[in-house]
């Protein structure tokens, strides 16, 4: 048993919280974590829940909230969407939490929205998506298209990404890759990229055999114009995929591939010695030099205590959103959830990926942008990072509908 | 394969074993009138409470099916979850037309996903389901028909036991991968959600809780009222030889093909209607509704309960759901383990489940 | 380490980085320190310039064991971890394509064939006509056949850069010879620039194309021939189970994930032993049939035992065990996935005559599924225990009474069957994700192949997964992944339908149980 599940046991299977006698006066204040620890999304989302549990100790160790102790409810969601809206449900009307961290999923965001809107809880989710969503009881951490699929695809038309003019839009087949692969159709348009220079291909949950697909883009690419995949290929579809890539020599350098959900984590389960060079844009990666990344990883190995796990982008999210929260309650001196969001609104942090990011009123995140070449120890060499932080557009104009959007 | 042997011929007590379901339904009829006392009233019963058990209501209707075509007829599907999931889909799409311009686009006919995917206008499929009537039709026919058919050719050729079983739970894998292409128009991963309002009622505030809490539990009456009186027919009789030796009914002269193909039917239908009550109370219906570990899970409830007595179904749904509601809070590490070794000692120690351990072992 | 390194130190003299056209190696060698931009001119450059010692170079650059040092000059890393003040130069996707090019033309004539196999493959995707003289210098030393072809190949392409349209024409000529992807991609991209050679560009392409088509029908074949391979690993496992014993083992996917996680324990434990790294594979075959067949024995004994004759309950009962062990080997190792390395032998591209390629580990794959078949009718058919085993499924009573101890062989009925599911395991660590979820992908496909297949004939098995497979492969490219699995599945059910017992249906007294 690791050593953090064995932590999360003892903070939450017994529920014996051990009371410290400075915080022993006032109630403490309830963070609920709200990631699936069981199903299919259990292998990303429990990083997700050690990172809140690790920024809840930390807290804790800087003598709390408003003089008040933090204590975690981790419930287990378990991949499945319609226990997401009753665990919100629970979370809110039970355990009375003052704020949630949680999901991973569109749909499990998605089912649980509603009940956040009705409740006027407050959710922090922490994971790129597709945008095209704005609800007020919701703070987005994570990137929205413009904040990465668009920024890298640019790079590959580029000459140092390999001046691609064809390309190939793999994805599982759900609203993400969807979405984004329909903005993307707009903004390759616009560059004059259309037409049978385009190919989108989708996929189901956790597809294992690639061997046609990549078979059908090797021959894609052999149309005579330089190719490049964009990959919004979901969590554990990849290692398949990545395996059937470098098997079939692809390399990065005749066919790049940018990917937009495989960071670290994903990386720890290929041997990526074959992927070297391909690319995945985040708004962070485990390599960045910048003294918060210092600061992050240090935490992070001295809470987890094993050096083979990594640290990724939605961690990063996650930590941004904790520390905003932190500072909002603070400087609204309470958890009350209105005083709350309103204090979120011009929130500023450090955060590891170097820059300072800000927390708009469009509860998005401004984000820097980075691409990252994979390297044969499953880290990513960042060959590319925009000069500021680029605020998010959630409301994408490559959708056309977007026009007459009800406000 | 062989009939399966082993279950009781003679009844269970069925007064005592009734009185106690009605017992049941009336303190559940209580709910929402403790959920209107003030907060912090000792009786006070939160809005999680009433829609958690408003769920469990759905599932217990959901077991008495299987328990109807298991129990009864010895025909064991591992796709029920199938037909419930249909039943929410015609549900989910009245919903969804409901929304009508309230959504994110603002856009009069299409749904929010529609639009952001680029539809031009609503497929065919889609029409007729803004009208109420319509919608629980099909929340009726379409299961029905779809266990009309299935059942059909699988009685058809004799398939029974483990390979209707295995049968059944393709069929389910089958619906769920289709379910999940964004391109049939169901809104792929993502279902359907954000439901504003049904019968110019909106949803999400209490009164709409309530109602819909008090529609789940007459149903659930009224459907368990329909299993006990067909099975003290002579229909349920026959049934209940074509579960314990069908070779040697059909020889008697009854038509076991009819039968079961009438019992399966029924079945599905009282199935989709559990799925249709379940979506405005849960408020999200996808594709993942179809996942055959559902549908096992479904039948590991009328197992635990007490198979072939209604009673147990309904009793297994409530006391598996409650476990695992109050064990993915209290131990979120641990519960899949607890639910499994359950799942492992049921049949072993109680194969006649929860309900057989009122009568002193034979 | 840091005096080896310095003996390694090939050059180093910091040179002004704006240095004149006429720069000689060290200038250049130099400039490989500076940005992307300065990284893929120098590298260029270095190519053309044919000095034999930019090899060491180059490839050091590419493998990222290049460094700079404190003072600005380059040298080749010696050790695992770079000195004190230096730095590991990084590159980018144009850099390492420019190095592929350089290398190229710096190994046309190593005296190593596979080098030189590698440097004309590269030429032919630099698509510049200034290689046509080493070209052809190269292909006048070179007695490789397979070699010169590729050579040759290269040649057409770097005339068909050329100016000259003589030259075009005889490039396009040669590489419409081929049957390269590369070759087709060459002469499709020169299409615009050459409006008046269009008629040869179109006719080149197309004999390509023909050469192509029968290639890909291969490709397809093997695509079906591997998903089925990989059906008939996880089914075979389930054909014993279930088919001999009628057990229905909804734990079975997750026997095969734990075959998977031996597979990782294994090669964790041989990490650092150099004599046993390659071979972890193999060595993990054994561990992962031992482990999952003592645990199948250990729940036919303790739990599955009890429930002979209710086989509804039995599946219950597995599917238990199977949320149980799913969750216990998440918290013992983690949600996350593990890797998984492929050893030397099973990773890349064989070539097969006829230029059809396929994937090592598929490949391979594909050898071990007809082996653990084999394997399994062999100890089915030939053992004493296959002959008892036989002997209980046809009659248990009369077995019994013939001093059969049938209890004992259950025992090892099942834990044979889940032995092989741990075997299905070790192979699908090579293609799939190894997490506690690996099994749910697999269960309801194997079903469905031994159902398909009939009920307790091992010949149905293989002879389902593979109709399976390729079925699914074939539909794919029209169908899409989704609709092609759920037409297959359809399909499975309408031919129950028809044929209740399968494609190979038992016949006498076993067919009545």
């Amino acid at each position: 048993m690791t050593l953090a599940t064995r932590r999360a046991l003892l903070g939450t299977a017994l529920a014996v919280p051990f009371i410290r006698p400075s915080f022993a006066q006032a109630a403490p204040i309830r963070v609920g974590v709200l990631h699936s620890l069981s199903g299919t999304m259990a292998i990303s989302e429990t990083a997700l829940r050690d990172t809140v549990l690790m920024m809840v100790e930390w807290q804790n160790s800087r003598g709390g909230l408003l003089g008040r102790r933090l204590e975690p409810v981790v419930v287990d969601p378990a991949s499945n969407w319609p226990l997401f809206a009753e665990k919100a449900r629970e979370l809110l009307q039970v355990s009375r939490v003052d704020v949630t961290f949680g999901c991973w999923t569109s749909v499990s965001r998605k089912s649980v929205l509603p009940v956040f809107e009705e409740l006027n809880g407050l959710l922090f989710y922490p994971v790129q998506y597709e945008g095209e969503e704005e609800s007020r009881n919701i703070f987005y951490t994570g990137a929205a298209p413009n904040q990465q699929a668009i920024p890298a695809v640019e790079y590959l038309l580029s000459a140092d990404g390999g001046d691609a003019r064809r390309v190939a839009l793999l994805g599982t087949d759900y609203v993400y890759p969807r979405t984004t692969n329909r903005i993307l159709r707009g903004f390759l348009a616009s560059k004059g990229i259309q037409g049978a220079d385009v190919m989108e291909e989708y996929t189901p949950f956790g597809h294992s055999d690639w061997q046609g697909i990549v078979a059908r883009v090797k021959r894609f690419a052999s149309e005579g114009k330089k190719t490049a995949i964009v990959s919004t290929i979901n969590g554990d579809a990849n290692v398949p995929f990545y395996r059937e890539l470098g098997n079939q020599g692809i390399k990065a350098e005749d066919i790049p591939s940018v990917a937009f959900s495989v960071g670290e984590e994903e990386l720890a389960g290929i041997d990526t010695r074959p992927l070297v060079g391909h690319l995945a844009a985040w708004n962070y990666f485990m390599s960045v030099q910048s003294p918060a990344n210092t600061e992050f990883l240090n935490m992070w190995r001295a809470y987890i205590r094993n050096p083979r796990r990594v640290t990724n982008d939605p961690m990063e999210a996650t930590l941004i959103g904790f520390k905003m929260w932190a500072q909002a309650v603070t400087q609204a001196r309470t958890t009350a959830v209105d005083p709350v969001r309103t204090a979120l609104y011009g929130q500023k942090v450090a955060a590891p990926s170097g820059y300072e990011v800000e927390m708009h009123r469009n509860h998005h995140l401004s984000k820097p942008v980075m691409i990252g070449e994979v390297q044969a120890d499953g880290q990513f060499n960042i060959v590319y990072r925009t000069p500021t932080a680029i605020p998010a557009e959630n409301w994408s104009p490559f959708i056309p509908e977007n026009a007459n959007r009800r406000r | 394969m062989r009939d399966t042997p082993g279950l009781p011929v003679e009844r269970p007590r069925p007064a005592r074993a009734q009185l106690l379901f009605w017992v049941g339904i009336a303190a559940l009829a209580l709910l929402p009138l403790l959920n209107a006392l003030p907060e912090g009233h000792p009786l006070h019963a939160s809005d999680f409470l009433v829609s958690v058990i408003g769920k469990w209501i759905c599932y217990a209707m959901l077991a008495l099916a299987l328990d109807l075509a298991w129990g009864y007829a010895g025909i064991l599907s591992l796709g029920h979850g199938a037909f419930f999931a249909l039943g929410g889909y015609a549900m989910g799409m009245h919903l969804m037309r409901l929304i009508g311009p309230r959504g994110v686009y603002g856009h009069p006919v299409l749904p929010d996903f529609m639009v952001f995917l680029g539809y031009e206008r609503l497929p065919w499929y889609w029409l007729g389901f803004e009208h109420f009537p319509f919608a629980l039709l099909m929340a009726l026919a379409v299961p029905g028909l779809l266990g009309f058919v299935v059942g059909y050719l699988a009685f058809r050729s004799r398939i029974t036991g483990v390979y209707l079983s295995i049968l059944t739970q393709a069929l389910t894998y089958a619906l769920m991968l289709a379910f999940f292409r964004n391109d049939m128009g169901f809104g792929g991963n993502n279902g359907f959600t954000d439901f504003k309002e049904l019968l110019g009622m909106p949803l999400g505030t209490g009164t709409a809780r309530a109602l819909l809490f008090y529609a789940a539990l007459v149903s659930l009456a009224l459907v368990f009222l329909l299993c006990v009186k067909l099975t003290r027919t002579k229909f349920g009789r026959v049934l209940t030889a074509i579960r314990d030796a069908e070779a040697r009914t059909r020889f008697l002269g009854y038509d076991t093909l009819r039968h079961k193909l009438f019992v399966f039917t029924l079945s599905a239908m009282i199935a989709g209607l559990a799925g249709a009550l379940y979506v405005p109370i849960v408020g999200i219906i996808n594709p993942s509704e179809f996942s055959p570990g559902n549908s096992i899970e479904a039948v590991v409830w009328v197992a635990f309960g007490g198979r072939g007595t209604l009673v147990g179904a309904v009793l297994g749904a409530f006391s598996v759901n409650a476990l695992k509601t109050w064990l993915t809070t209290l131990a979120p590490d641990l519960w899949l383990i607890v639910l499994g070794a359950l799942f492992v000692l049921v049949p072993l120690l109680l194969p006649k489940g929860l309900i057989g351990l009122r009568r002193p072992r034979a | 380490m840091s005096k080896r390194l310095l003996l390694c130190l090939l050059l180093l003299i910091a040179a002004p980085l704006g240095a004149r056209a006429q720069d000689g190696f060290e200038a250049l060698a130099a400039r490989l320190g500076g940005n992307f931009n300065q990284q893929a001119e120098a590298v260029e450059r270095l190519g053309a310039l044919g000095d034999p010692r930019a090899i060491p170079l180059l490839q050091a650059l590419g493998d990222t064991r290049l460094l700079r040092l404190a003072d600005g000059g380059v040298a080749v890393q010696d050790g695992p971890a770079p000195p004190e003040g230096a730095q590991v130069l990084r590159i980018n996707n144009r850099v390492r394509a420019a190095i592929r090019g350089a290398l190229g033309r710096l190994q046309l004539v190593s005296p190593d064939p596979g080098e030189r196999r590698r440097a004309a493959d590269a030429i032919l995707r630099n698509r510049s006509a200034d290689d046509i003289p080493l070209l052809e210098a190269a292909l006048a030393r070179e007695a490789v056949p397979a070699i010169r072809a590729r050579m040759e190949l290269a040649l057409g392409g770097a005339r068909l850069a050329a100016s000259d349209p003589a030259a075009k024409r005889a490039g396009i000529a040669a590489l419409g010879t081929s049957a390269d992807p590369e070759a087709r991609s060459l002469l499709l991209a020169a299409r615009a620039a050459n409006a008046e050679l269009l008629a040869e560009i179109e006719a080149a392409v197309a004999a390509i194309d023909r050469r192509l088509a029968l290639r890909r029908a291969a490709e397809t074949v093997f695509q079906g021939l591997s998903l089925g391979s990989v059906l008939l690993l996880a089914a075979l496992g389930l054909a014993v189970t279930f088919g001999v014993m009628g057990v229905i083992n909804m734990a079975h996917g997750e026997f095969v994930m734990l075959g998977a996680y031996a597979t990782v324990l294994v090669q964790e434990a041989c990490r650092g032993v150099p004599a046993l790294e390659p071979w972890s594979l193999p060595l993990a075959l054994p561990a992962a049939f031992v482990l999952t067949a003592a645990l199948g024995a250990a729940m036919e004994r303790g739990l599955i035992r009890h429930l002979y004759g209710r086989p509804l309950e039995t599946l219950l009962l597995t599917f238990g065990v199977g949320m149980i062990l799913q969750q216990v080997v998440r918290l013992l190792f983690g949600a996350q996935n593990r890797e998984v390395l492929s050893p030397a032998w099973m990773t890349g591209v064989l070539v097969l005559p006829g230029g059809v390629q396929v994937t090592q580990n598929r490949a391979w794959i594909i050898v071990f599924s007809l082996l653990v078949l084999l394997a399994t009718l062999a100890a089915i058919r030939l053992t004493r225990f296959g002959l008892e085993m036989r002997a209980v499924v046809q009659n248990r009573r009369i077995a019994a009474t013939m001093g059969i101890r049938t209890g004992r062989v259950d025992a090892m009925t099942f834990a044979f069957g889940s032995g092989i599911a741990g075997l299905a395991g070790v192979a699908l660590s090579q293609i799939d994700n190894v997490s506690p979820n690996l099994g749910t992908g697999y269960i309801i496909d194997s079903f469905m192949v031994v159902v398909f297949g009939g009920v307790g004939s091992l010949a149905g098995t293989l002879i389902g997964a593979m109709t399976l497979g390729l079925v699914n492969k074939l539909l794919e490219p029209h169908a899409g992944a989704v609709l092609a699995k759920v037409a297959v599945l359809v399909g499975i059910m309408l031919f129950i339908q028809r044929r209740p017992k399968g494609l190979f249906a038992l016949k006498g007294r076993a067919a009545d149980q």
